[in-house]
């Protein structure tokens, strides 16, 4: 093994590569190469790190130097003035919005600066697709140590200690349906990791498991030898994460090689082994009765939950489904311990398992927010501590206006909340939820209305229409707001709105129809004289209602920048604009649909719209 | 794209050991390979891994990853996760959809571009994003959308 | 590829800690030779290349090297400054293969700085 003096850590997520990583790591070898570099510098493919927005991203280690939206020119200085004469370059770093100097560091970022890492500790760290990587920055430990000097009681009793809870959204005490599991009916039982993540907006799962794979694997082991009886685990993933499937499957076959998965593991007499799924595009197969007749190679329709899935889930045995966050986090509670753990975050779990909310949570950031990308934080953080301090602010010194958390699910939470802790109980209060930690941050520009309306259609579509509530409601639901939305609304409809909230949130069958009103509600509680502008005024504020706006073209800079380009005219579908080319322009009121082409389409905004 | 029915079935269902519980995957693989489920395939199929042809149909309408119809050469996906919705992909849909002339869900007659929409690709950092085929783009703005498209017109 | 005991954790962890050492940028000791225009001139390269070859031969996974733009003090190139621990970064001057093997041998391997190589302890306090 080489000795290398530097390493240089190209990020290989989903969002650099789509921005060309690639093409950096052959730059960075070539350049190495002219400069004779190989012996001393290694370039390392990482996972993702969670600042997808300012890829493609390379860190230059032991310097600790963050380098930002590369380009493969960029390369060769970087090598010749950082690598050869040990002067990183300015002018690829990152400069904080707002203000004029770079900031080297990466660990001095204040995106990074703020976080802090458990689910998260590999990032940027490891190679993903190197088992030895995980296993130098202590991976597999927890498992030699269960197996070697814990029973299956002993494990079970330090996840409950510990105060973990569901991450995939209901804040469930993990340790409270392990044991539910291990002591239903039954000498065969499954563990499933939940992979599936279809809050839309949401990429905590994603990044963990490009970036960490064999965490969840580590922690998926450990759950089924504290549970007993377990043989198989399965891995459910949306199939719209092909990398996230391959870095599963690279994973499993390396820990099947090192015997970590399959039979006799350690030679300690543990057999357990791991497939993967894929899920088929399905929002509702995320929910446990769905997702396990989905394994099971049928529609995923959930069912009711009399007997639970921890009693008769996947082929009617005893089945324990976590999300990728939950399972990561066990490890890491086995090495440094429960009192560890439960020393951070809020509340107390040792009398009342449901008692506050224990460890960090990753959140993805995403939205009109600075520095969209993953945080992990210590759970009773502020809401505004995450948007502002980490987040840097609301993108071009827009005005905040909502933040939604908890996806489809969840709710919208206003700025006079904005100093809330991150609990899961306090998110609930409000009428959102921790959710899976999608985060959106929306501004001004954004229409309130509008949003609801597209959660809203965003269930009735993902809706699996098997009981009528959730089917035939939220179609009703979208109609009132579709109405609202162009014009079309009265007073009455809010009231029915939140009416037929109501009957959804107490009657549906599973939570994808018990919770799809949640966006609705929350935006009518805190934002509802948006909605009166919409049905009194027949006018969008934000002018995201087409139907609510009317368009129409500035003389002045049609003619003087536009030089009458004539475009708007060509893709107007009404035949609503007239005018020739140089000439000024107009807009037919009467013909106009508001369509808003032409808005799109002007490149001089010339189009107005009102 | 030529294909021998038969073959395609047993290759694939052999792969997933012929177990009906695995239809989904193998459903996978069919689309993956052929870019959408054939009838003839899906007979093949039922017939080699012993599952009725009418549930085959059932999972095939009731997931979105399945399509029963052929779709274009390029696949146009926009994503309409939050964010993307929040930075403007309803009007990206509207542009693509003038550009191409068709809306979404159709494909071309030329059967070039398939446009669709498709739920979160967790790279909201990058909305709004745009996936053709294998390929990931983004910040794709209203105005980049004719671009785009000229780098598939060949 | 052969199934794992639980002992081979750690010489698997031990076969790449050094490689670990660099990205979390630990490690006891820290070599920062200086690589301005002069520094490279005067055979900076040769100096670094000699660190790195004793690192082979001990077979050294706590130490990190990193580079440096000058230093400002090209008549005194090649230069390297090492820090040991907590102690004081020591700057070496004038160095050739021969002046870096003792260094490693005494400095960076047991703690003791070599005075007669030395031009000052602490950062930039000429003395
Ligand atoms: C409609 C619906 C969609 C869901 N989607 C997900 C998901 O994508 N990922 C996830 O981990 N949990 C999801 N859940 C929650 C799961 O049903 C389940 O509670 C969770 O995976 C349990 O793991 P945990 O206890 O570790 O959170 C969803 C629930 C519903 C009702
Ligand atoms: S609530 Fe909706 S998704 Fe859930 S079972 Fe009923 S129809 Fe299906
Ligand atoms: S596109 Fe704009 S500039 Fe061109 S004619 Fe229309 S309004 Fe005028
Ligand atoms: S994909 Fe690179 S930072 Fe997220």
């Amino acid at each position: 093994m080489k000795n290398y003096r530097l390493q240089l850590m190209v990020c290989a997520g989903t969002g650099c590569v789509s921005n060309h990583s690639f093409e950096i790591k052959d730059a960075l070898e070539n350049a190495i190469g002219k400069h004779n570099l190989q012996n001393e510098a290694q370039v390392v493919l990482t996972g993702c790190n969670g600042f997808c927005g300012a890829g493609p991203i390379l860190v230059v280690q032991p310097d600790n130097i963050f380098y930002q939206l590369l380009k493969p020119t960029d390369v060769p200085l970087i090598v010749e003035e950082h690598l050869v004469k040990g002067r990183p370059v300015k002018k690829f770093m990152y400069t904080p919005p707002a203000e004029k100097n770079p900031i080297p560091k990466m660990s001095e970022i204040p995106f990074f600066a703020d976080q802090t890492l458990i689910a998260l500790r590999n990032r940027g760290m490891i190679d993903p697709e190197n088992i030895d990587d995980y296993i130098a920055r202590g991976g597999y430990k927890a498992l030699a140590k269960v197996l070697s000097s814990m029973t299956p009681d002993e494990v079970l009793q330090e996840i409950k200690n510990s105060g973990l809870r569901g991450r995939g959204g209901g804040g469930f005490p993990t340790g409270v349906k392990w044991e539910t599991c291990k002591h239903a009916h039954g000498d065969e039982r499954y563990v499933i990791c939940n992979a599936d993540e279809g809050d839309p907006g949401a990429f905590m799962d994603r990044s963990i498991i490009e970036g960490d794979p064999h965490s969840v694997i580590e922690g998926m082991i450990i759950g089924a030898y504290a549970i007993e009886n377990v043989r198989q685990g399965y891995i459910y993933v949306r199939m719209e994460y092909p990398l996230a499937i391959k870095r599963f499957q690279i994973a499993i076959e390396h820990a099947r090689e090192f015997g970590l998965l399959g039979n006799n593991i350690f030679d300690k007499g543990f057999n357990f082994d791991i497939e993967v799924r894929r899920g088929a595009g399905a929002f509702v197969c995320g929910e446990s009765t769905a997702l396990m007749a989905s394994i099971e190679g049928k529609p995923g329709e959930p069912r009711a939950k009399y007997i639970h899935t921890v009693e008769k889930g996947l082929w009617d045995k005893p089945t324990c489904l976590n999300n990728v966050e939950t399972w990561v986090n066990v490890p890491q509670i086995i090495l440094r311990g429960a009192k560890w753990f439960s020393s951070i975050g809020t509340g107390d779990v040792s009398v009342d398992a449901w008692g506050g909310s224990k460890g960090t949570k990753v959140f993805s950031l995403a939205g009109k927010v600075n520095n969209t990308g993953l945080v992990e934080v210590p759970m009773g953080i502020t809401l505004r501590d995450i948007i502002y301090k980490i987040g840097g602010g609301i993108k071009d010194n827009k005005k905040f206006k909502a933040v939604q958390t908890g996806g489809p699910s969840g709710g919208f939470i206003p700025e006079s909340m904005l100093d809330l802790p991150v609990d899961y109980e306090e998110l609930t209060k409000v009428g959102s939820m921790m959710g899976s930690g999608g985060m959106v941050v929306t501004d001004e520009e954004n229409c309130m209305v509008d949003m609801a309306k597209y959660f809203l259609k965003f269930t009735q579509e993902e809706s699996c229409g098997k009981c009528i509530p959730c089917r035939e409601g939220t179609k009703r639901m979208l109609d009132i707001l579709e109405n609202i939305t162009i014009g079309k609304g009265t007073e009455d409809d809010l009231v029915l709105l939140e009416e037929l909230s109501n009957m959804i949130v107490e009657s549906s069958l599973c939570a994808l129809g018990g919770s799809a009103p949640n966006p609705v509600l929350t935006t009518l509680k805190y934002f509802r004289e948006e909605y009166e502008v919409h049905v009194k005024d027949k006018k969008c504020p934000a002018h995201i209602c087409s139907q609510l706006n009317t368009y129409s073209i500035d003389e002045k800079l049609c003619l003087e920048i536009g030089h009458g380009c004539d475009v708007c005219k060509k893709y107007c579908p009404d035949g609503a604009i007239i005018g020739e080319r140089k000439k000024v322009h107009y807009i037919e009121p009467a013909k106009c649909s508001k369509c808003g082409a032409c808005y799109d389409v002007c490149n001089f905004n010339a189009v107005k719209v009102q | 794209m030529e294909y021998n029915a038969a073959e395609v079935a047993r290759e694939i269902s052999n792969r997933w050991g012929n177990l009906p519980e695995n239809i989904i995957e193998m459903m996978h693989d069919v689309q993956t390979k052929l870019n959408y489920l054939p009838k003839d395939v899906l007979y093949e199929v039922s017939h080699v891994a012993s599952v009725p042809i009418s549930k085959i149909y059932n999972i095939a309408t009731f997931y979105n990853a399945f399509s029963l119809k052929p779709k274009g050469k390029y696949r146009i996906c926009v994503c309409l996760g939050t964010p993307c919705h929040a930075l403007g992909a309803p009007r990206v849909i509207n542009a693509l959809e003038r550009e191409l002339g068709i809306k979404c869900g159709e494909t071309t007659k030329d059967m070039k571009y398939s446009l669709e929409i498709t739920g979160c690709v967790g790279t909201c950092g990058l909305a709004p994003v745009i996936v053709i085929n294998e390929d990931l783009f983004g910040p794709i703005p209203v105005s980049g959308v004719s671009k785009l498209l000229k780098k598939y017109e060949k | 590829m052969t199934k794992l005991k639980i002992e081979d954790l750690d010489k698997i962890a031990e076969d790449v800690r050094r490689k670990m050492t660099i990205r979390e940028g630990g490690g006891k000791v820290k070599i920062t030779v200086h690589m301005g225009t002069c520094g490279i001139a005067a055979g900076a390269r040769t100096v670094m290349s000699a660190f790195l070859n004793e690192i082979d031969i001990h077979n050294i996974k706590d130490v990190i090297i990193t580079t440096s733009g000058c230093a400002g003090l090209c008549s005194k190139e090649p230069m390297a400054t090492v820090e040991y621990g907590e102690q004081a970064p020591v700057k070496y001057i004038e160095l050739n293969e021969t002046k870096v093997k003792k260094i490693f041998d005494d400095h960076v391997l047991k703690g003791k700085f070599v005075q007669e190589y030395a031009l000052a302890i602490g950062s930039e306090r000429i003395q």
